[in-house]
Order: structure tokens, then C-alpha cells, then sequence
């Protein structure tokens, strides 16, 4: 039987994944973005496995709400990449270094 | 769930009317802005400028002394949010004036950088009203996404760029963080209204376990926003690397934003789980004033060193909300007004000074600044006495009163440890004003400003000379919103 | 008109007059910066003369909070006057020499390029003045007490080019900070035991500090009352001159010459003088402080004065002369004659001020040499000036029936007739004081007016006398010179004019000479039965045999005694025992433990290492502020992790 636990267990590991992946990885700063979306995923799987074990629907509503703004931030964050790419020719992690101290 | 009745009447959108408002002029502006091309700049800033005025009316006329909440929860009208919208607007307003001329200058003033802006004020609103955790989120990514945008603004400096994808990706940790921690209190209480959450807390419904690890994310999420030890990378980069004029937007509205987060979340959500998030405000707060401080003194860069100088400050407005009592929850509302004030006139002198291809942030710039002119070396001369809590200035009354305030609670040694960092502190503060006082000038630059810049700069400046000898207005203000 | 309007009119208008020359200095020009200053001191000396006529005509004393500045743990911190005649003397006092300083300013700095920051300072220290004389509690008193400080260390260092006037400047600051220090702790001491800092209720709380004693020194028992009327005295001691912290006011004179010599040596140095006056309740508590108090300032009173003796520069001659006068003042405030005290300070206010207008004058006549023995014979050439010089000297001495002479024969005699321990050296001492006063002020005279003309011919040919703005004042200050002593002897002494003001033992020596005193000419018939007159005269004559006829004596009598000279001119020594082995030990302790030590470890002991310290720290906290993004998502989750472990090591 699956349990409550289990999805919490699953929405932790994805979160650990994500954070893992946010600074092991110093090549790709798309990749970065894919774990910012691993992360807001993993919380949905909270909002959700909470929302039907409690019975309480406002918990789904919440994800509808980080998907939305998921998207956004998307948005905004690929905004960001194509300016620093147009500047640095490079969409490396390890090249943003110009400040420091 | 109950069933609610899905009818909404004006009396319960009114209170929201300065929100409503933001949001449509934001709107407008962006018409105005896509119809009129480059011809309507100017109108664009006299309506961005004209937006924030009229939600101060809108902000001061529905706001009440009592406490209404409308929209099922999720929105809550109090006098403390009043007040802080109302500096929120002030600032934000200062910031758009003092960055005018240096935008102009640098072609870089379009309509974008102001609907920006002014989503940016309708995040902070929305932060200072949540009543929700839902509400909470949506504020603070509204505010977010828009500082993003902001940082990045000027798309042929690859240096702001840089500065923005840091700042966008560990803003994007820590709001996850932030939700992740909001999930498990869900979990826990049932319920993401925050005083459903508060009630939740005080029958002690919540399980210990849950409750301290959800806890322990949101403090995550706030000491980010804040930008307190060790959550605080982002903020020298992005005070460093935007353009001097969102360095000031970041820095000045956004920390009340940061106050009524910790404020909501911690004091009225969690105020029944001090125990368990005292001790970790204790820890961010104490490093916070070390890092800051004892970072600053290394820093060449007059934005890099004042970003340094923030997270100290953060420290002691954390000194006042880990009081956890009403008299610290007033002394860290004080510290953070009057703190925005200094900031606000500390980045518009760097504005004021900087020219066309002299941005004015190294320290070095600054020598001789009294040579040439006296008065706005006077002004900072009060910013920086008044950051670094010098009396007769409003920054030694900030500090002498979370400083009391810890005193109350019997951290007797993180009082001293405060006063030992304020004292480190005044050390890189005093270096500004030996520097403008007792240097060689080794730049010319003519003070071609308008005149209405230097008035409200001035102002600006001797608000905070003004505040220190006659405390007792903001003081009872203070008071009167936070019984 | 009411009270509190009238007082706050006087202590702005002059910090308002500061700000705008100050500040607007390059927009309002030179005659605005001028006129604005004198408007501003002005309207305080008319709102001073005002009070004092209010307070003369038997109003009532006004006391009153103004404005509540904050609250902190019960400790209010106030501004607020307290009006009585004693402040309403000093106001009108301080105003009144202020504006004569800034007519005369009009002429004496009329070529410097600094004009208008000069009127911006000494307008301020007007206000930091007025405030300290008028305040009601110890807060604004300190306030006050550091704004003249810092205004004379302005303007000793006025001419910030020259390296003497640095020096000087130095000197004032550190020697100061001394007194500043004991005059912190024992405000900081009276808050602690008193839980006021306001006059009067720290008054009414004198019970609570008597019977507590205070540690100091392992094992040694001190009075608290006692801590804090020595460490208030410190304080004065620093500001007011007394030996061993006079050493800053002879270099003072580095400053811009009479005018803020002047600010120095005739309005704030009288601020501790002041203070004691005003805090006499307390000290009446302690009589090992008022021991304290008569023994320095007896000491001052005499050695300084034969410091006089030997100094040719004329205008440092009148700078000993008033290091004397107060040690006098001192003396009479330790002997429990507060009256005295004060009352000297009033006429010593107006015949010092004169004597150094009038060397001012001197001095730009000689076109700003400042050697006596380079003059002489100016009589002729100034006759003003040497009128109004010789009533300052003969007030000076005390020649029967002017100011001074009153009173400094009150104080000889209420040294006399004081209880206090150490009034007797203290009777010797002022006694002395008095032929010496009479011989170096008449070396003044005769070297300066008299005598051979020994200038050269280019300033002989230039010499003429100074403008009315000079002369104005000088003549302004002659007339109180001459009749404030005789006037005011019987009421402000003897009279009950300062009752309530001051504290006053029933049996001090002031009750004691008013049961013999019958009006000002009874006092003078009175006085030629006492030796202070005829030894006076003594000093008068000698100085014209040693300087008039006998020129040449001085140095022959220089030869005979050399070393005694030497210790003179030398003047004790002070400045060589400071420098070579106060500044030289800490300086050489320093090196020793440098060399000797670790250098690292020593660091933290000195307050330069212990920057450095920071700085090195702060160099190496930095670099994990790595530029790098995965640095700063690590240090998050860190921070995270870190928050989590330690909740679950708790829960």
C-alpha cells in the first residue's frame, strides 16, 4: 500500500535531487533552470499528496498557482540567458565570475 | 471545504482598491508606453510617478485602524500594512525621480523599466497584505520577477546580466525552498491561511516534528529575501552588477517587503513557535552583522561596500523580530523605515553624482567631494553617520531600540556583540566622510541635476537629521501600528 | 512673552546664523555671512539681557523640559532650560562677549580668505555655549560641553596649512578627551545611582548615592558622591585649564589670534567654572572633592602666573595670565564660595576680554608680530588702545575699586575664612598670586606702551591706530571693566542673588565676609588693612623698576637664577615631561613590545593592530564570496542543512 509517506519520501528525494543538481553542476545554466522546475514539482507533489490525504481540496489549488508562476519564471529566466548569452558567448556557470569579494 | 458564497460586493474589494489600482495603472503605462513609442517617455514617467501618488491617496483612504479581511482570508487591511505600503510607495517614487537623469543619460529610460517598477510595488503590496501563504508566494514572485527583469534591464551590460541569472537562480532556491516549506506546514495544519495556521500552532495541533522542519524552510525562504548570512551571496553581486539605479530599487522597497514577510510568516503565522525560530534568527542575526561588517571594510566599491553594509543591517533588524515581542516587532518596523530612508539618500548621492560614462560607485570617486560640493557632501555626510548610528541621527535611535529590545528578551551577549559590530561598522562608514572631507578631489564632475532632484535629495538627507532630533512622530507611528 | 519661546530664540538664532554662513557661505558672501552671524547673536544677547532683567525684576525660575528627545529604560533624555539668575548671568555674559568677538572679527579677519567659515564657528559656539549654560539636565550639559570642544578644536586648527596650529590642535583634542573621559563616567555613574540625568531630581536624589561606595582600586573604598564630583571636576579640570591638563591652552593661541583666543580663554574655559558653580549641591556632599578642587586650582592660580613672567609673546603673556585667574576662580569654588567663583568669572569676563581685544589691536597694528620685545613706546600710537589696556591691566591686578578687585579680594578672603581642607596653602598661594599678577601685567604695559621704541622702521612708519570695529569693542568693555565690580559686588555676592542657585554652606566663608560686609566702599577702606593691595603695588613698582629703569635688570636677574628661569621658560616642563616621557614611554612601550613579541599577537593589543586585525579578517571572509553560483547555492544549502541538523539535534 502506498502511504502518505511514500509521496513525501519521493516529493524530499526530487527536492534533494534538484538542490544536488543546482551545485554539482557547473557547466550548463539550462540545466540549472530544469532543477529550479524539479524543485517546484517536487513541492507540488507535497501540495498534492497533502491536499487528497487531508482531504482538503485549496491544496491543488495551490499547485495550479506554482505551475502559473513556474511558467513565469521560466519565462524570465530563459529572458535572462539570451541577454547573458549575447554578451558572453558562453552559457557556462563556471564564466559568471566577473564579481567577486 | 465549505461552501462559500462566490459573491463578490465593493466593500470586499475595497480594502484591495491600492492593489487594483497598481495593477491597472501598470497597464496603462504599458499602453502608453507601446502607442506613444519614444515621444511619450516623459508623460510615462510623470504617470509612473502619478500611479504612486494616487495609490498613496487610494492606501490612505480605505486604510482603517482596525483589522479587515476580505477575499476569503487571503488578504488582510491593517494600519502596519498602511504605513508600510505608503513607504513602499515613497521609496519606490524617490528611486524613479533620483534614477531619471541617470537613465536619460544612458538612453536607457523606457516604459519597460517602469511597468517593471511598478509590478514591482504591486508585489510588495501584495506580500503586506497576504493573509495567505498562497497570497505570500504569489506576492513575493510578482515582486521577483519583476526585480529579475529589472536587474537585467540593461541588456548591453554583461555584467548586470550576470548579476541577474545569480540572483534569479538562488531567488529560485529560495522560493522553492520558501513553497517546499509552506507544503509541510500545509501538511501539518491543514490549512495555508496564516491565521489558520497561528490558530493551528496555539492549540498545539500541529506534530512537533513537521512543524520545526517546515519552520526551518521558511526561515530559509525570509532570510533569503532579507539577505541574511548565509543567504546572502546574491545581494553584493546584484547591488554591484545592476545598473545603480535598480541597485537602489532593490535595495530600498523591497526590504519592507522583507519586513512584512517576516513579519506575516514568523510574528503572526509561527509567533506561537518562537521557541523553535528565535534561536535560528539569533544565529542568521549575529552573522549577518559580522559578515556585513566585517566584509564592507574590504570593499573599493561604493555599491559593493553598501550592499555589505545592508546585510549588517538586516542583522539588526532581525535582532528586533527574534525579540518576538511587540516592543521588538516596533523596533525592527523603526529600523527597517528608517532604514530605507538612509539607503534611499545613500544611492541617490551615487545617482545624483554619477554622469555620462562615470558611474560614481568606487570609493576613490568620492575624495574631496566637500571641495567641490559642500552641500551633498553634507548630505551624505548624514546618510553615513546615520548608517552607522551615529546621535544626533534617526540611525542611532534604530539601533538603540532593537538593542533594547534584545536586552528585554536576556540576550545580553548578542546586545553586546551588536554594539561591538556597530562599532566595526562606523569604521568604513567614517572612511566615506574622511574621504569627502580630507582628500584631494582627483574627479571633476559639474552638478547638472534638476532642480527638483537636489530639493528631494536633500530632503531625503535631512530627513535623517530631522528623524534623530524629533524621533517621537515615527516612534509613535511604530506604536500606534503594531499594539 | 514666554519663557521658553524667548530661550529657545536664543540658543537657535545663533545655530541658525552658523548653518547659513557656514553652509551658504559661498552664497550669501562676506558682508552676508557677517551680518547674518551678528543678527543671530544679537537677538541672544538681547533675549539674555532680557531674562536677566526679568530675573533681576523677581520672576521666578524657569525650568522646563522643551522637548522630550527619546526615552530610553526610564532614563528620559531631554532638552530643556533651566533659567535662574545664576544661567541668566552666564547667558548675558557669553552673549555679550560673543557679539563684541564678532564686530571685532569684522576687522581682524577682513583679509582672510575664511571669513565666512570663521563667523559659522564661533556662531556655533555661541549656541553649543548657550546650551551648556542654560541646560537643566546633564545630557544637553555634555552636549554642550563637546560642541564648544569641538568648535575650539576647529579653530585652533583654523589655519590648517600651518603644522603648529595641527600640533596645537592635536594637543587640545587629546588633552581634552582626557578630561572628557572622567566627565562621561561620572555623568554615566550619577545615571546609574540616581536614575535621572536631570538637575533637580538628581539633586533631591543625593541621599541615594551617599553611603555607596564605589571600588576603584582593589580593596580601597571610595565615596560614590566623591567619584563623581572628582570625575565631574576632571572634566573642568580639562576644559576649564587647571594644571596638569592646562597644557593645551597656551598652544591654543595658535588659532586665529584674539578672537578665538578670546573664545578660548575668556567664554569656554569659564564652562567648567560653570559647571561646578551648577552642580554645587554635589560637590557641597563631598569635601575630599572640594579638597581636590582647592588644591589644583591654588596651584594653577600661582604657577601659572609666573609663567607670564618670562613668555614675551604678548598675547600667550594674557593667556598665562587667564590660566592664573581661573586656578583662581577654582580655588574659590573649592573653598565653598561658589559666589565668589562666579562672580570673579563675570568681571574676569569682561577685563580679560578687553586685554586680549586690546593685544589684538596691538597686533595688527604691528602687523601681526607678536614679540614684546619688538615694541614699546606705542602710547603714542595707539592711545585707544592703551587706555583701554591699562584699565584692563589695573582691573586686572585689582586696583582698589575696579572690577576685579572686588573680586579677587572676595576670594583671598573667603580662602581665609574657608573649612575646607587645603584652603590654607590655598590663602598662601592666591596671596603670592596677586604681586605676581600685578608684575606680569605691568611687564605687559610697560614693554608694550612704554618705554624705547624697538620696532623697525617699516611697521614704526605704518603704525596707526585700529579701525572702529576694533576700538568699538574695547571701549565697550572698558566701562563694565571699570564699575561691573562695584556695581554688583553687594547683591550678587553677598546679596541673595544666586539663592537657591547655589548651594551654600551655613557657615561657608561667604556667609562669614557678608556678616562683615557694609557696601562696595567699606569694602575698599576695609580692603587697604589686608596686604593683597599693597602687594599689588608692590608688583606695579617693581615691574616699572625692572622694566622702566632699569631695563637691563630682567636678564642679569635671568643669569642669576638660570635655573629657576629655565624652569620658567621651560614652563615646568609639562610639555617636555608629555612629549618625551608620557607620548615617548607609550611610544617606546609600544616598539619594545613590537620587537620583543609575536607581531601578530601584539597586533591585537594596540588599537592600529587591532584594525588591521579586522581589516585581515575581513580580507579573508571575502573570498568566500567566491563570484561563483554553485559557491552560493553550496552555502544555502549549508545554511539549510545546517538549520535542519541542529533542529533535529534539539527536538
Amino acid at each position: 500500500m502506498i502511504g502518505l509517506a511514500h509521496y513525501l519520501l519521493l516529493a524530499g528525494v526530487l527536492f534533494a535531487i534538484a538542490v544536488a543538481g543546482i551545485f554539482i553542476n557547473r557547466r550548463n545554466v539550462i540545466l540549472l533552470l530544469m532543477c529550479i522546475e524539479l524543485m517546484l514539482l517536487a513541492v507540488n507533489f507535497n501540495f498534492v499528496a497533502f491536499s487528497r490525504f487531508l482531504g482538503i481540496l485549496d491544496g491543488q489549488v495551490f499547485v495550479f498557482f506554482i505551475l502559473t508562476v513556474a511558467a513565469a519564471e521560466a519565462a524570465i529566466g530563459l529572458a535572462i540567458l539570451v541577454v547573458l548569452f549575447r554578451q558572453r558567448r558562453s552559457i557556462n556557470v563556471e564564466d559568471l565570475d566577473a564579481m567577486k569579494g | 471545504m465549505d461552501v462559500m458564497p462566490m459573491i463578490l460586493t465593493m466593500a470586499d474589494v475595497m480594502p484591495a482598491a491600492a492593489e487594483i489600482f497598481v495593477a491597472a495603472a501598470a497597464c496603462v503605462l504599458l499602453l502608453v508606453d507601446a502607442l506613444g513609442g519614444g515621444r511619450a517617455r516623459g508623460l510615462a514617467f510623470v504617470l509612473a510617478i502619478a500611479a504612486l501618488a494616487g495609490a498613496a491617496w487610494v492606501s490612505s483612504t480605505v486604510g482603517t485602524d482596525g483589522r479587515t479581511v476580505i477575499l476569503w482570508g487571503h488578504f488582510v487591511a491593517d494600519p502596519m500594512g498602511t504605513v508600510l505600503k505608503l513607504f513602499s510607495y515613497g521609496a519606490a517614487a524617490l528611486t524613479l525621480l533620483y534614477s531619471r537623469e541617470y537613465l536619460e543619460r544612458r538612453d536607457l529610460l523606457k516604459g519597460e523599466y517602469l511597468v517593471l517598477a511598478l509590478c514591482a510595488v504591486l508585489g510588495i503590496q501584495v506580500i503586506v497584505s497576504a493573509g495567505s501563504f498562497l497570497s505570500l508566494y504569489l506576492g513575493i514572485e510578482i515582486m521577483s520577477l519583476s526585480l529579475y527583469a529589472m536587474v537585467a534591464f540593461d541588456r548591453d551590460d554583461g555584467v548586470a546580466a550576470e548579476s541577474a541569472m545569480k540572483y534569479f537562480v538562488l531567488g529560485a532556491i529560495a522560493s522553492g525552498a520558501l513553497l517546499y516549506g509552506i507544503s509541510i506546514l500545509y501538511g501539518v495544519t491543514g490549512t495555508f491561511l496564516i491565521d489558520g495556521v497561528a490558530f493551528a500552532v496555539a492549540q498545539g495541533r500541529a506534530p512537533d516534528i513537521g512543524l520545526l522542519l517546515g519552520i526551518a524552510f521558511i526561515v530559509v525562504g525570509v532570510a533569503f529575501k532579507f539577505g541574511a548570512v548565509p543567504f546572502h551571496m546574491w545581494l553584493p553581486d546584484v547591488y554591484h552588477g545592476a545598473p545603480t539605479p535598480v541597485t537602489l530599487f532593490v535595495g530600498s522597497a523591497p526590504k519592507i517587503a522583507s519586513f512584512a514577510l517576516a513579519m506575516r510568516v514568523l510574528a503572526e503565522g509561527l509567533g506561537g513557535a518562537l521557541d523553535a525560530w528565535q534561536d535560528m534568527l539569533v544565529v542568521l542575526a549575529a552573522l549577518s552583522m559580522a559578515v556585513g561588517n566585517l566584509v564592507a571594510i574590504a570593499q573599493t566599491n561604493i555599491k559593493r561596500m553598501l550592499a555589505y553594509s545592508t546585510i549588517s543591517h538586516v542583522g539588526f533588524i532581525l535582532l528586533g523580530i527574534l525579540a518576538g515581542n511587540a516592543a521588538g516587532y516596533r523596533a525592527a518596523l523603526f529600523y527597517t523605515l528608517t532604514y530605507v530612508i538612509m539607503t534611499t539618500a545613500a544611492f541617490g548621492v551615487v545617482l545624483w553624482y554619477s554622469r555620462k560614462g562615470f558611474e560614481a560607485d568606487a570609493l576613490d570617486d568620492y575624495k574631496g567631494l566637500n571641495r567641490r560640493h559642500p552641500w551633498f557632501a553634507f548630505v551624505m555626510l548624514l546618510v553615513m553617520f546615520g548608517l552607522a548610528g551615529v546621535p544626533p541621527t534617526v540611525g542611532f535611535w534604530a539601533k538603540l531600540q532593537v538593542i533594547a529590545a534584545v536586552l528585554d528578551v536576556r540576550l545580553t551577549w548578542l546586545a553586546a556583540f551588536a554594539v561591538l559590530m556597530s562599532v566595526i561598522g562606523a569604521y568604513y562608514y567614517l572612511r566615506v566622510v574622511k574621504l569627502m572631507y580630507f582628500d584631494e578631489p582627483v574627479t571633476a564632475g559639474q552638478d547638472e541635476s534638476r532642480f527638483a532632484v537636489r530639493l528631494v535629495l536633500s530632503l531625503n538627507g535631512l530627513a535623517i537629521l530631522a528623524l534623530g532630533l524629533f524621533p517621537g512622530y515615527l516612534l509613535r507611528l511604530c506604536e500606534q501600528v503594531l499594539r | 512673552m514666554d519663557f521658553a519661546a524667548v530661550c529657545l530664540m536664543i540658543v537657535l538664532a545663533p545655530l541658525a546664523a552658523a548653518l547659513v554662513a557656514g553652509l551658504g557661505g559661498r552664497y550669501v558672501g562676506r558682508a552676508g555671512a557677517h551680518t547674518v552671524c551678528i543678527a543671530g547673536v544679537a537677538i541672544s544677547f538681547a533675549g539674555s539681557a532680557w531674562i536677566l532683567a526679568r530675573m533681576l525684576g523677581g520672576a521666578a525660575v524657569f525650568n522646563e523640559n522643551v522637548y522630550t528627545w527619546g526615552v530610553s529604560d526610564g532614563l528620559a533624555m531631554n532638552i530643556g532650560f533651566l533659567v535662574d539668575r545664576l544661567s541668566a548671568l552666564m547667558m548675558t555674559v557669553v552673549s555679550f562677549v560673543s557679539l563684541a568677538v564678532h564686530v571685532y572679527t569684522i576687522g581682524y579677519m577682513r583679509d582672510d580668505p575664511g571669513y565666512a567659515r570663521f563667523f559659522a564657528y564661533i556662531s556655533l559656539f555661541t549656541f553649543a555655549m548657550l546650551m551648556l549654560v542654560m541646560s537643566n539636565n546633564f545630557l544637553q550639559l555634555f552636549f554642550g560641553w563637546e560642541g564648544v570642544g569641538l568648535v575650539s578644536y576647529l579653530l585652533i586648527g583654523f589655519w590648517y596649512k600651518r603644522p603648529t596650529a595641527i600640533f596645537a590642535n592635536y594637543k587640545a583634542f587629546i588633552v581634552n578627551r582626557i578630561g572628557d573621559f572622567a566627565f562621561i563616567v561620572a555623568i554615566a555613574i550619577i545615571a546609574a545611582y540616581m536614575s535621572s540625568l536631570d538637575y533637580t531630581e538628581v539633586f533631591q536624589r543625593i541621599p541615594r548615592a551617599i553611603g555607596h561606595d564605589l571600588f576603584l582600586t582593589p580593596g580601597e573604598p571610595s565615596k560614590v558622591i566623591t567619584v563623581i564630583c572628582v570625575g565631574l571636576f576632571i572634566g573642568a579640570m580639562g576644559k576649564s585649564a587647571q594644571v596638569p591638563l592646562h597644557v593645551w591652552l597656551p598652544d591654543s593661541m595658535e588659532g586665529p589670534t584674539p578672537i578665538s583666543a578670546l573664545i578660548h580663554a575668556a567664554t569656554m574655559v569659564t564652562a567648567g567654572i560653570f559647571m561646578v558653580a551648577r552642580l554645587s549641591p554635589l560637590f557641597e556632599m563631598s569635601p575630599d572633592a572640594l579638597h581636590f578642587i582647592v588644591v589644583i586650582g591654588a596651584t594653577t592660580a600661582l604657577f601659572m602666573g609666573l609663567l607670564g613672567l618670562v613668555n614675551n609673546d604678548i598675547k600667550r603673556v594674557v593667556a598665562y595670565s587667564t590660566l592664573s585667574q581661573l586656578g583662581y576662580m577654582t580655588a574659590a569654588l573649592g573653598a565653598g564660595a561658589y559666589g565668589a567663583g562666579i562672580f570673579h568669572l563675570m568681571t574676569h569676563a569682561f577685563f580679560k576680554a578687553l586685554l586680549f581685544l586690546a593685544a589684538g589691536s596691538v597686533i595688527i597694528a604691528m602687523h601681526h608680530e607678536q614679540d614684546m620685545r619688538r615694541m614699546g613706546g606705542l602710547r603714542k600710537y595707539l592711545p585707544v588702545t592703551y587706555w583701554t589696556c591699562l584699565v584692563g591691566a589695573l582691573a586686572l591686578i585689582g586696583f582698589p575699586g575696579l572690577s576685579g578687585f572686588f573680586s579677587k579680594d572676595i576670594i583671598i578672603e573667603a580662602l581665609h575664612h574657608s573649612r575646607t581642607e587645603g584652603a590654607g596653602y590655598a590663602y598662601w598661594c592666591a596671596l603670592i598670586g596677586v604681586f605676581v599678577t600685578a608684575l606680569y601685567s605691568f611687564r605687559l604695559v610697560f614693554m608694550t606702551f612704554h618705554g624705547r621704541e624697538r620696532m623697525d622702521e617699516h611697521t614704526r612708519e605704518h603704525l596707526h591706530e585700529s579701525p572702529w570695529v576694533v576700538t568699538a569693542p574695547l571701549i565697550a568693555l572698558a566701562i563694565p571693566s571699570i564699575a561691573i565690580g562695584w556695581l554688583t559686588v553687594g547683591p550678587v555676592v553677598f546679596g541673595d542673588f544666586f539663592a537657591g542657585a547655589l548651594a551654600q554652606a551655613p557657615d561657608g566663608p561667604i556667609v562669614v565676609l557678608g556678616e562683615e560686609f557694609h557696601g562696595p566702599a567699606a569694602f575698599m577702606l576695609h580692603a587697604f588693612g589686608s596686604p593683597a593691595v599693597y602687594l599689588a603695588l608692590a608688583g606695579v613698582v617693581a615691574a616699572w623698576y625692572l622694566y622702566l629703569k632699569r631695563p637691563e635688570l630682567p636678564d642679569r636677574i635671568a643669569a642669576r637664577f638660570s635655573r629657576t628661569y629655565r624652569l620658567l621658560v621651560n614652563k615646568y616642563y609639562f610639555d617636555w615631561f608629555n612629549e618625551n616621557v608620557v607620548a615617548a614611554g607609550v611610544r617606546n612601550f609600544g616598539t619594545s613590545l613590537w620587537k620583543r613579541g609575536d607581531e601578530t599577537v601584539i597586533d591585537g593589543w594596540l588599537v592600529n593592530g587591532s584594525a588591521r586585525a579586522v581589516a585581515a579578517l575581513s580580507a579573508a571572509v571575502r573570498h568566500v564570496q567566491s563570484g561563483y553560483l554553485y559557491h552560493y547555492a553550496f552555502a544555502m544549502i549549508i545554511g539549510l542543512s545546517l538549520l535542519l541538523g541542529w533542529l533535529l539535534l534539539r527536538s
